[in-house]
C-alpha cells in the first residue's frame, strides 16, 4: 500500500534532482528547467499531505505556487531575451561582468 | 493495487525524465522531457484525488509554461549543444543530494508529528473541483486576487522585456550579428 512517506521520498528525489540542476548548470535557460524541476516536487508533496491529511490547504498551495511557476516564467524569459540580445550567450561563465 | 502499480511506474518514468531534463546537453530535448515529466506529474494529482489540480496542472504547466519555453527557444539557437564546463560534478551531487534531504527533512518533520489538524476538511459526496472552488473563493479570496494581480503584473514585464526591437531577427540578420560581435569584442 503506497503512504504519504512514498510519495514524500519521492518528492525528495524529484527535488534533489533539480537542486543539483540548479548547482551544475552553467546555463540560464537550463536553471529554469531545473527550477520548474523544483516547484513540481514540491507540489507533489502539498498534493501528497493534502490527500492523506484529507484537508484542502495543500492543493490550495499548490495552486498558488502554479500561479507563481507562471509569473516566473514570464519575466524569466524576457530578462533571458534580452540578455541573449545584449550578450549573443546565456552561459553565466560568459555573462559574469564583476571581475574579483 | 493499480494504485501501486501507477504510482511506481509514474516515479520512475517522473525521474528518469527529469534526469534527463537536468544532464542533457540540447535544449531542445531537456525541454521535452521536462514537459513529458509534468504531464506524469499530473497523474500523480489524479491518483492522489486532486483532480481540479492535476488539470490546471496540465492546462498551465504543459500547456502555457512549455509553451513559452518554446517560443522563447525561437530567440535561441536550440540545435546547438550546449557547452558548459563542470567542475567537480561529484561534489555537486554529493552537496545538492546532501541539502535537499536536510531541506526536505526541515519541512516534512512538522508534517510527521500528530499535531496537524485538517484546517479545512475536504467533504464527501462533495466533487473536488467544487470543494476546491469553495475554500478558494471564501478562505483564500485575497490571495486569489493578489495572484490575479501579480500574473497581470508579469504579463506586462514579459511583453515590455521581449517586446523591445521585436523587428530585428537576432539570428538571420547581419547587422544584428554585427552588433552582438562588436559588444563581445568591446569586452
Amino acid at each position: 500500500m503506497i503512504g504519504l512517506t512514498h510519495y514524500l521520498v519521492v518528492s525528495a528525489l524529484i527535488f534533489s534532482i533539480g537542486l543539483i540542476g540548479v548547482l551544475r548548470r552553467r546555463n540560464l535557460l537550463m536553471l529554469f528547467f531545473a527550477t520548474e524541476v523544483m516547484l513540481n516536487a514540491v507540489n507533489i508533496a502539498f498534493a501528497a499531505i493534502s490527500h492523506f491529511y484529507n484537508d484542502l490547504t495543500g492543493q490550495m498551495f499548490a495552486f498558488f505556487i502554479i500561479a507563481i511557476a507562471a509569473s516566473e516564467v514570464a519575466v524569466g524569459l524576457g530578462i533571458l531575451i534580452v540578455l541573449y540580445k545584449r550578450y549573443g550567450s546565456l552561459d553565466l561563465d560568459e555573462l559574469e561582468s564583476m571581475k574579483g | 493495487m493499480y494504485e501501486t502499480i501507477a504510482f511506481y511506474l509514474f516515479s520512475a518514468l517522473t525521474i528518469g525524465l527529469f534526469l534527463i531534463t537536468v544532464m542533457s546537453k540540447n535544449v531542445l530535448y531537456a525541454m521535452t522531457s521536462l514537459a513529458a515529466g509534468m504531464v506524469l506529474i499530473s497523474g500523480f494529482f489524479f491518483i492522489l484525488g486532486a483532480d481540479f489540480l492535476g488539470v490546471v496542472q496540465l492546462i498551465v504547466y504543459v500547456g502555457a509554461i512549455m509553451a513559452l519555453y518554446s517560443f522563447a527557444m525561437m530567440f535561441f539557437d536550440a540545435t546547438r549543444d550546449i557547452k558548459e564546463k563542470n567542475t567537480n560534478s561529484g561534489l555537486v551531487f554529493l552537496l545538492g543530494g546532501l541539502s535537499a534531504l536536510v531541506l526536505v527533512m526541515i519541512f516534512a518533520a512538522p508534517i510527521h508529528s500528530d499535531a496537524v489538524q485538517a484546517l479545512y476538511p475536504m467533504h464527501e459526496g462533495v466533487g473536488n473541483a467544487q470543494d476546491v472552488g469553495i475554500v478558494l473563493f471564501t478562505k483564500y479570496l485575497v490571495p486569489f486576487e493578489v495572484a490575479a494581480v501579480m500574473l497581470l503584473v508579469a504579463m506586462i514585464a514579459g511583453i515590455i522585456l521581449a517586446g523591445k526591437k521585436m523587428d530585428q531577427s537576432l539570428t538571420e540578420d547581419a547587422s544584428a550579428d554585427d552588433e552582438i560581435l562588436i559588444q563581445k569584442d568591446a569586452k
